[in-house]
This record gives C-alpha cells, structure tokens and sequence, in this order.
C-alpha cells in the first residue's frame, strides 16, 4: 500500500508541476485572475453597497448564495454529529460526587445515587481536579470573550472579522465555560434544545431574509429590495442586509459549535465529558 | 413569480429543512408534513419550471440581482430542467413511501433525520441549476456532507462504509475544487458562460488540460465510476432503508449531468473530442466499468449489494454514451439517466419494502416472497425487466441509443459490454425471482422472523411503488416525446459530428 | 539551467501547494489509523486552501480595505490585493471544518463499537460477519 501510495503521490505531483508553467508568477498584478471579476468587485464595492471591506462585500452579497449555502453546510455539520453520536439513553454506571463541605469524593453505586441536593456534587468520571482559581478566571472571562465576538460580528464591514469569526468566538466562550466546569454547568447555561433552536434560527434568519427579497419584489437576496422597510436608499439598504445576515450566521455558526463540542466530547450522551 | 421559480425549487426545500429541525423538539409529528410539504412544493414548482423552459427557451436567474460575470447566476435548459423535475418528483416519491422504515430504523432522531434528507435535496437540486463552477462546489459539499451523516445513521458496518465514502468524496470534492481553481486563475472568472467565453483561446495551455482532467477526476469519484467504485456499494448497501433508496438512484445520476455539463457547456465537445481525443480511452473504461459491475453483481448474496453493483455497471452506460462523442451516444446518456433515476428507484423501494418485513436481504429469505407479497414482487418484476432492457418499459429506449450510439462511433467493445450486462443482468434477476417464486418460505424459518408476521408491506409503501413502476412504462411510451422534445435541443446544439 | 531556476523561484508558492499536497495525499492511502488519515485529508484540504490564496496575492498590494471617505470613489484595483479567492476560501476552510467534524464523529462512532481505530483491527473484526 505504501509503495502504490508514493507511486501515485510522484505521479500526480509530477503532472501538477509540469501544469504550472503556464501560470502567471507569484503576486503578478496583471494575471486574469486579479484584473478580470476581481478588478470589478473592487471598483464597485463602495459605490454599489457602501462596505469598505471588499471581503465582506463579495462574502454577504455578490457571492452572498454561497454563502448561505456555507452556514447551511455547517448546519448539516452540526446535525450530522447529532445524527450520528446522539444517544438518548442514560448512563448507567456508578457515579462520583463531592461532598462540597469537606471536599471528599465519593463512589456511589448505580442504584444507590442520591437525590439533587447542594450538599454533594456530582463530578465527572474521569476525574477533573477542582480548581478554584482556573474556574473563576474562566467564568469572569466568558462575558469579556462573548463582548469581542460581538465586536468582530459588528465591525465586519470596516476590519476583517464577521459572521464565522465572531460565531466561533462567542462559541467558544461557551466551550471554555464547558472545559473549566463541568459539562453539565455549559448544559445549565444553553441547553441542548436551546442550541439546536438557534442553530436553525440562524440560517433561518439567513435565508429568510433572502425570501423575504423576494416578497418585496425583487430577486432572492437582492438587499435592495428591503430599502423601502428598513427606511433608507437602495445603497445603505444593502450594507444593512448584509449586516443582518452576518448575524445570523453567527448565531448558527456559536451553536453549531457548542453542539458539535457537546457530543464528540460526550461521544454523544451529553453528560460528562472532557 | 414565474421567474422565481429555479430559486423557489432550491430554497423552499432549505427552508423546510431548517424549520423541521427546529420543530423537531417542540412537537415531533409536524415534522413529516412540514417535510413533505417543502418537498412537494419543490417538486410541483420544478415540474412547472420544465414546461417553462420546454415551451420558452432556457431561464436564467440573477440571485443578488448581479449580472452575471459579478455575482451568482442560475441557469436552466431543457437539460438541467429534466433532471431536476426528475430528481424531486422522485425524493419525494420516496419520502411517501419511506415513511414507516424510517420511523422503524431511526425511532427517535426523525426531526433531524427529515431535515438531513431535505438538505440533500437541496444539494442535488442547487447542483443542477447553477451556473456558477465554485457554487457547484459548495452544494456538491451540501449533498455529501448530508448523505455521510444519513449513510452514517445505519447500524453495523455503516459508520465504516460512511467514513470511507467520506474519505473518497472529500478526495472527490477538492479535485474539483482544484480544477475550479485553475480554470479561475486562468480566465478570472467562475461564471459558467464567461469561463467558456474565455477558454477557446486558451485550449493550448496545460494547465487547462490539467483543470479538465481534475474536474472529471473529482466527479468520477463522486459517481463511482469504475476502478473509483470501492466506496459504493457498502456505502449504500449499508444505509438506512430511506436514506438509501434516496441517495442511491439520485446522487451518482446527478454527478453523470456534472460531467456532461462540463463536458458541453464549459469544456466544449471540440476541445474534450477534437484536441484531446479523450473519447476512446475513455469509452474502453466505461466498456470495463459495465463488465466489472456485471461480474462483481453475480457475486452478491445480498439483494442490496447486487442492486449497487448494477449501479456500478450503469454508471460505465452513461459515462459511455456521453465519450461516445456522437449525437446518439450523448442522447442514450441524458436519457439514462432520467430512466435509470426511475429504476434504481424502483429496485430499492422493493428492496426497502422487503426489508422492512423481512428485517433481512439475502437471497434465501426472499424465498417464497411471491406469496407473502404479490405488489412488491410484481413491482420488482417491472424493474428488474427495464435493468435488463425489455422493450415496453424505458429502460429499453436508452439501451437502444447507446448501442446506436456506440455502432455509429465503431466502439465494438462498448455494444459488446452492453450486451452482455443485460444478460448478465437477466441471470440475475430470474434469480432472483426464481428463488422467490419457487422457494418454500416455511421451510426457511431460520433467521429469526417468524414466517406469519412476513406479509404485504402497507399501502404508504405500495402505492408509491406502483407509481413509480407504472411510470417505468409510460416513460418508455413517451420516449420519442423527451428525445425530441427536452434531449435534442441541447445535444445537437453541442455540434458533434456525427 | 538558470531559465529553471527563475521559473522555479518565480512560481514558488505552486511548489509548495504541491509538496503539501502530496503529503496528504500520501497519508490518506499510506496510513493505517484513520485519525492520521483524518489529519492527512486536512493537510490536502489546507494546500488548496493555500492555492487559491496565492492565486490572490499582488506584488505591493495591500488588504482589500477600502477608505471610506465621500467623494472618494476611484479605486486603482492593482493597490489592493485580491478579494475573490479569500471569499472563496472562506467558504472551502468552513466546507472542510464541517467536514472534519462529521468525520471525528463517524470515527468516534466506530470506536464506539470496535474498540480501535487501526482500519486493518477493524476489517478483521468485520470480516467474519
């Protein structure tokens, strides 16, 4: 197998190397690749949706049907690992609880679990050491993270950030309350049910406002369209459509996150893990 | 609103999708009838957009409201129009008639299960209008992602066969990825219709060589095409009842339409035919990838994995006919795929119908099968005679251009592996039913089930399934109609020579 | 002699993408346990991802952030580099995430039930069946 490997990786590499005599050389402002659609993008960007960062210009709205179909490919991410790791059935070893006073941890068979009180906790398993000061750094932490994807989903238009970079951010802030914790105290703050909502509420957002494009009378995601509810001209009505789908595809891309950390950490019972 | 109609067939499915996947935790029972109601909708506005287009030329649509060099366009012909009406009338024939395996096999993720099934609808169906190269890529990942998890779903060797095909089709995906990427630092352009403005003055250059061997070789992957075949049929043969009988007749047809896509419209028949000359090697592997799938079909055990051999076996027809390099040869190819979508459909829903009484597929539990349940056999019976070719029933019809085709071109070999696939395919099949005929069911109590609970499946399933076998012989009927109608405009347009 | 190694360093950025690529594809067929092959498709995934990257860059050209002053619309495209394969790789970096995710939970699902992760262990274990 190893042989026919190098055989095939040699093979192919020669003929793509033998390909790239015909490219332009690296960084040449005039190759067809840079002065073609690209040159266009650039000249009209401001003029035609007032977004000074080009990126986001081609991202939210010449391209912006990839990109719904982007958000909808980590949705389908998302539910896949549902899909395929998700089990409803409850575990049914022994469990492990700390008495909070003392700080003893104790063994308890599966039948003999005692009820929810606040004079034990449970924890997890596999045995994560209890860190005052590793937890409290994370909780205080968490609101700070969640302020910066704000800010990154925000200012897409002006500096690079935006819908994906924010959604994973927020996130993670989610993950690290998870990772200090336990995941039971992450589950506490958004539950299951929560994140799969807002997964689809994201997209929804996404491709609802593209229909709604449509209802307006125009083409599906032509942002134009909605000047005449948002109250403004054709050019800043596009800059704000654009606003309002890097929004939603925040709040899937921060669910899609939590989800898919949940159950491959928990290889899908959604107790304990990691 | 008529314009709308390319846009309302991709995004009415996605948005049903999200919200079933939404319902499915406030109230489960709505999500079946919310999915069929997105699917039925996507179907009924692709059926109108294919007398649209038949009656007034191909359609096209701005999303954004950009021109088309800019931003993203959507572009129908008769073609791409066919292929969709074909491919949503029957997900949601199937979404009819799965409806109770599902609610057997994947009791408690249904929710999420619909809203898979009708984002991979969304994939197939955004493939086929599009005319953009990096948004076909971006829904073909749409229709992998979602068939890896719905594969996955299956127990037992699934999850393996699921991360193998996940291994190919990402293989598959960045190849074409790739090609994409050297056609665009060529032109500078992913427009379909600009590219092949662009590329006549450029078909000299090895890196367009090189761009046209990357896309065939990452959609020959994504369709099995024969020595790329590995993955198909634990793939499929290992699904859930549904998510098999689903991706199994649409996925592999859809990719066929890609090449030849790309074969006509961006590529052009005189770069792909007359500079390269890649028809007749290409021809020969097809010839070999109908052989190998025969022979590797006699060897199954299992019903299922004999249907997804044939598959394979019928991937080497269309990819044949459209290397042909002929006016009949590419007609046989576009028409296969609308008759053989019909078919494999036909086979798996029998295959699915059995299975969820018999809760097993190898040939010896279908013993007997002939009494327990007439319909299902007698459907599998018109299938199994449109596989083969018999004259009534459509699968005949496109057998006979491809074997035209393949004696215009003089490619001997090719009508010789034809022939022998349908007689191969006729051993199979009376196989098949012989042992369900004539075998004793009592006698074989064996397995587990017990021989009173075996019975005809519901009518949900029989009635789509005498449907679809109906609509295997009045496709056939109204062959010359879509020839004429729906394949010919766009093939001879193509300018073969022959 | 020279021609060549001009045409080499004029183009080095295709080398590379190459080179990267090769190695995962060789670590997709070559390696028995499939994380490694997980991690080999990423590595194959990320040189296209450099690919196109490449394709997009501009001697002297800066990040495609236009200023936003009134009046001051004439933009010279060759100043900025370009924007289109950076949005194009957005999408290709979020389609392997996604695809990677999906492929650590069929992974995980298969160790669930086989106990491994080396395909040759596993295929044994299938084998009888």
């Amino acid at each position: 197998m190893k042989a026919i490997g190098l055989i095939i990786v040699v093979l192919v590499g020669a003929l793509l190397l033998y390909s790239t005599e015909d490219f332009p050389s690296w960084g040449d402002p005039a190759s067809p690749a840079s002065v073609h659609v690209a040159a266009h993008h650039l000249k009209k960007a401001i003029p035609e949706t007032s977004v000074p960062n080009v990126v986001t210009a081609v991202l939210a709205d010449y391209r912006g049907y990839d990109t719904m179909f982007e958000t909808s490919v980590i949705f389908c991410a998302g539910l896949g690992c549902f899909v395929l790791l998700r089990l409803f059935k409850k575990r049914d070893d022994d469990s492990y609880y700390r008495h909070v006073a003392t700080g003893i941890t104790l063994h308890i068979k599966k039948d003999k679990i005692p009820d929810a009180s606040s004079e034990f906790e449970r924890i997890d398993t596999l045995w994560t050491p209890y860190d005052l000061i590793v937890k409290n750094v994370c909780r205080i932490l968490a609101p700070f993270v969640q302020l910066f994807a704000l800010y990154v989903i925000a200012h897409g238009h002006h500096s690079p950030g935006g819908g994906f970079q924010g959604g994973v951010i927020l996130g993670a802030s989610v993950i690290l309350i998870a990772i200090s914790h336990d995941m039971r105290t992450a589950l506490g703050r958004i539950s299951e049910k929560t994140v799969h909502i807002l997964m689809a509420v994201g997209v929804l957002i996404y491709s609802g406002i593209g229909a709604l494009c449509i209802l307006m009378g125009r083409n599906f995601l032509d942002y134009a369209a909605l000047s005449r509810i948002l109250f403004t001209d054709k050019i800043e009505a596009r800059s704000l459509g654009i606003f309002g789908v890097e929004v939603g595809v925040g709040i899937t891309v921060m669910a899609v996150m939590i989800s898919i950390y949940n159950n491959l950490s928990s290889e899908g019972r959604q107790d304990e893990g990691l | 609103m008529n314009h709308h109609y390319p846009v309302l067939i991709v995004t009415l499915p996605l948005l049903f999708a999200f919200v079933v996947s939404g319902t499915a935790w406030v109230k489960k029972s709505l999500c079946f009838p919310l999915t069929v109601a997105g699917m039925g909708l996507s179907a009924w506005f692709s059926i109108c957009l294919l007398g649209q287009v038949a009656t007034t030329g191909p359609v096209e649509y701005r999303l954004g409201g950009w021109a088309m060099p800019w931003g993203i366009g959507y572009r129908v012909d008769t073609l791409n129009g066919m292929v969709i009406a074909v491919v949503t009338v029957l997900a949601f024939i199937n979404l009819i008639a799965t409806r109770k395996t599902v609610v057997q096999e994947t009791p408690d993720k249904t929710g999420a299960f619909y809203s898979l099934y009708l984002l991979f609808v969304v994939g197939l169906t955004g493939i086929l209008v599009t005319g953009d190269l990096f948004n076909l890529y971006v829904l073909l990942e749409v229709a992998s992602l979602t068939s890896y998890a719905l594969i996955g779903m299956g127990n037992g060797r699934a999850p393996m066969s699921a991360l193998n095909y996940l291994f190919l089709g990402t293989l598959g995906g960045c190849f074409y990825l790739l090609g994409v990427g050297y056609l665009y630092i060529m032109t500078g352009s992913l427009n379909m219709a600009d590219v092949a403005t662009l590329l006549p003055p450029l078909f000299k250059s090895s890196a367009i060589v090189m761009a046209f061997i990357f896309c065939m070789a990452g959609v020959s992957i994504k369709m099995a095409f024969f020595p790329l075949h590995m993955w198909l049929p634990n793939a499929y043969g290992n699904a859930p009842t549904a998510a098999g009988s689903l991706i199994a007749p649409l996925m592999t047809k859809v990719m066929v339409y890609v090449l030849i896509r790309l074969m006509l419209t961006i590529f052009s028949v005189d770069f792909v035919f007359v500079i390269l000359k890649m028809g007749p090697p290409m021809v020969w592997m097809s010839s070999l990838a109908i052989a190998a799938g025969a022979v590797f079909a006699l060897a199954q055990k299992n019903l299922k994995r004999m249907l997804c051999y044939i598959i394979v076996s019928e991937i080497g027809y269309m990819m044949g006919g459209a290397w042909l390099g002929n006016n009949a040869g590419m007609t046989g190819a576009v028409l296969h795929i609308f008759n053989d979508a019909i078919m494999t459909l036909c086979l798996f829903l029998c295959a699915g119908s059995i299975y969820y009484r018999t809760q097993g597929l190898e040939m010896e539990r279908l013993k007997g099968l002939f009494r327990k349940m007439p319909v299902t056999m007698a459907c599998f019976v018109a299938g199994a005679l449109s596989i083969i070719g018999v004259p009534p029933t459509c699968g005949f019809f496109s057998k006979w251009y491809l074997i035209s085709g393949g004696l215009a071109a003089g490619q001997y070999a090719f009508v010789a592996a034809l022939i022998f696939s349908s007689l191969v395919n006729a051993i199979l099949f009376f196989r098949v039913i012989e042992i369900s005929y004539y075998g004793d069911f009592e006698t074989h109590n064996a397995h587990g089930s017990s021989g009173a609970a075996v019975m005809e499946s519901p009518a949900s399933m029989l009635v789509p399934l005498i449907i679809v076998s109906t609509g295997l012989v009045v496709v056939g009927l109204y062959t010359g109609g879509i020839v004429n109608h729906l394949i010919h405009p766009i093939v001879l347009k193509a300018g073969f020579s022959g | 002699m020279s021609d060549l190694v001009v045409a080499v360093l004029g183009k080095y950025n295709y080398w590379l993408y190459i080179i990267l690529m090769m190695i995962g594809i060789y670590a997709m067929i070559a390696k028995k346990n499939l994380i490694k092959k997980l991690v080999g498709m990423n590595i194959f995934q990320t040189s296209i991802i450099l690919f196109y990257v490449s394709i997009g860059c501009k001697k002297g050209g800066t990040i495609p952030i236009l200023e936003h002053s009134p009046g001051h619309h004439m933009v010279e495209p060759a100043h900025y580099i370009n924007p289109l394969p950076h949005v194009l790789m957005l999408t290709a970096i979020v389609v392997s995430v996604s695809t990677f995710g999906v492929a650590l939970a069929l992974a995980l699902k298969i160790y669930r039930k086989h106990k491994t992760l080396e395909e040759d262990e596993i295929l044994m274990q299938l084998r009888p069946e």
